[in-house]
């Protein structure tokens, strides 16, 4: 097999249990809704404060969304002794991260294509722009790209849960403030070239830190 | 013996350094005795990286040396950055407050230097966390390395973002001479001052990891 067969494998593996659990999908989702309907009720009706705070709000809910579906990707396979036989499966670690970083790409995508609709409907605010389903795309690959890594690593500590946003989102601030300039640029009507700098910082982002975490990957699988 | 002579020499040039800053130099520019923090708050901002970096040096090192001396020089330099990165962020607000009228704003520079202390922190956090200590060595060399490459692209998006800070004027070359001597001597000062303790703060862990090697043989 090559290495994006495998790769694939690994992905199926995850949809399939996840087509038979619906854990992670139906929770992340459920949850976002949520706190956009917070969001979105804490600032109210009034339609200008909502087209200012709404790059905001989306982005922070992201954030959440993104470390809550990143703590479920790898405690299942540890608590259900699926990584020993992983570890011990003939691929290399680094098909391990490229397989989960991919599953967790799905799973982030299809909260998100649901969440960005439930927030233009409820905030009234035309979020719906090719501009910011792009960096909703792109920044989601950086999330992906940080979030797998620490999400195996978080997996091996005490208290877990505690431990993955305060690695994951230090680190992904400046792919949040990005696309928080970015929606809101859009959202001021502003034209594509007047965006490409801060998705230049995204894909920098997104670039450097596949290659890191693949890097150092190996180091933080432990059974 | 070379600990000792870098502590002399750290306390020759602390006193030159303070007499440089109160007496020698003349307060320069319009913010008037305000100015006076950059001698204090550039070397603070330049150790908080410098340690970092080092932090980092030492986390790549063990993880393909797998030798724990360089957990050692990674950890303690750490947390002297910490502690500088800290120092940097309240001497930044008491700068803020008389030149800005606010403690707090969400100026590049402080901000990236906010994001730098949430990623030491993190560092910590993860050993502190971890199973057992060589594991949070490893997990914490791993936050080390994500955290230094982040830096350059945290510093690029905040300056981006915000910039009222005023520019480097180092760099600009528009600082008066006088200045510039005593903001160097500042720098070379601390700088020492970080060496020092990091050599002490090595040997302590290393003395450490010796007595509990010990403890195990005898039991």
């Amino acid at each position: 097999m090559t290495f994006w067969n495998k790769v694939i494998a690994i992905t199926w593996k995850d949809w399939l249990s996840e087509m038979r659990t619906r854990e992670v999908v139906s929770s992340v989702l459920v949850f976002t809704l949520l706190v956009i309907l917070i969001f979105t009720l804490a600032f109210g009706a009034d339609r200008e404060l909502m087209t200012t705070v709404a790059p905001g709000i989306l982005w922070a809910t992201f954030a959440f969304a993104g470390v809550l579906s990143f703590s479920r990707s790898f405690v299942p396979e540890k608590e259900h002794g699926c990584l020993e036989g992983l570890m011990a499966a003939p691929i290399s670690r680094e098909v391990i991260y490229a397989g989960k970083g991919l599953s967790s790409l799905l799973f982030m995508l299809i909260v998100e294509a649901i969440a960005l609709p439930a927030f233009a409907f409820f905030s009234n605010v035309p979020v719906l722009s090719p501009q910011i389903i792009l960096v909703t795309f792109v920044t989601t690959v950086g999330f992906v790209a940080v979030g797998t890594l620490f999400s195996a690593l978080s997996a091996n500590t005490r208290a877990r849960e505690m431990v993955l946003p305060v690695l994951f989102l230090p680190i992904v601030i400046p792919i949040l403030i990005s696309a928080i300039k970015v929606s809101e640029l859009a959202l001021t009507g502003e034209p594509w070239s007047n965006l490409f700098t801060w998705f230049q910082i995204i894909g920098a982002f997104d670039l450097v830190f596949l290659a890191v975490s693949y890097l150092v990957f190996d180091f933080v699988i432990v059974e | 013996m070379k600990r000792n002579l870098l502590l002399a020499l750290g306390f020759v040039s602390v006193v030159i350094t303070l007499y440089l800053i109160f007496v020698w130099v003349p307060t320069i520019t319009e913010m008037g005795i305000v100015e006076r923090i950059f001698y204090l708050m550039v070397p603070m901002g330049w150790l908080a990286l410098l340690a970092f970096v080092v932090t980092f040096a030492g986390s790549v090192l063990f993880l393909v040396k797998k030798q724990d001396r360089w957990d050692f020089l990674a950890r303690s330099s750490a947390e002297i950055g910490i502690v500088f990165t800290t120092v940097t962020l309240f001497i930044g607000a008491i700068w803020a407050k008389p030149i800005w009228g606010v403690w707090w704003t969400w100026e590049a520079r402080l901000t990236a230097t906010m994001i730098l202390w949430f990623i030491y922190l993190s560092y910590f956090v993860v050993r502190s966390f971890a199973t057992d200590e060589h594991r949070g060595a490893v997990f914490a060399a791993v936050v080390a390395i994500v955290g230094l490459v982040d830096v350059p692209i945290i510093a690029l998006s905040t300056t981006l973002w915000r910039g009222m800070h005023p520019p480097a004027l180092v760099f600009k070359g528009d600082i008066a001479p006088e200045m510039l001597l005593v903001m160097l001597t500042s720098v070379g000062t601390f700088t020492i001052l970080y060496v020092f303790l990091l050599m002490l703060r090595v040997s302590v862990r290393r003395d450490e990891a010796e007595v509990q090697r010990l403890k195990e043989l005898d039991r």
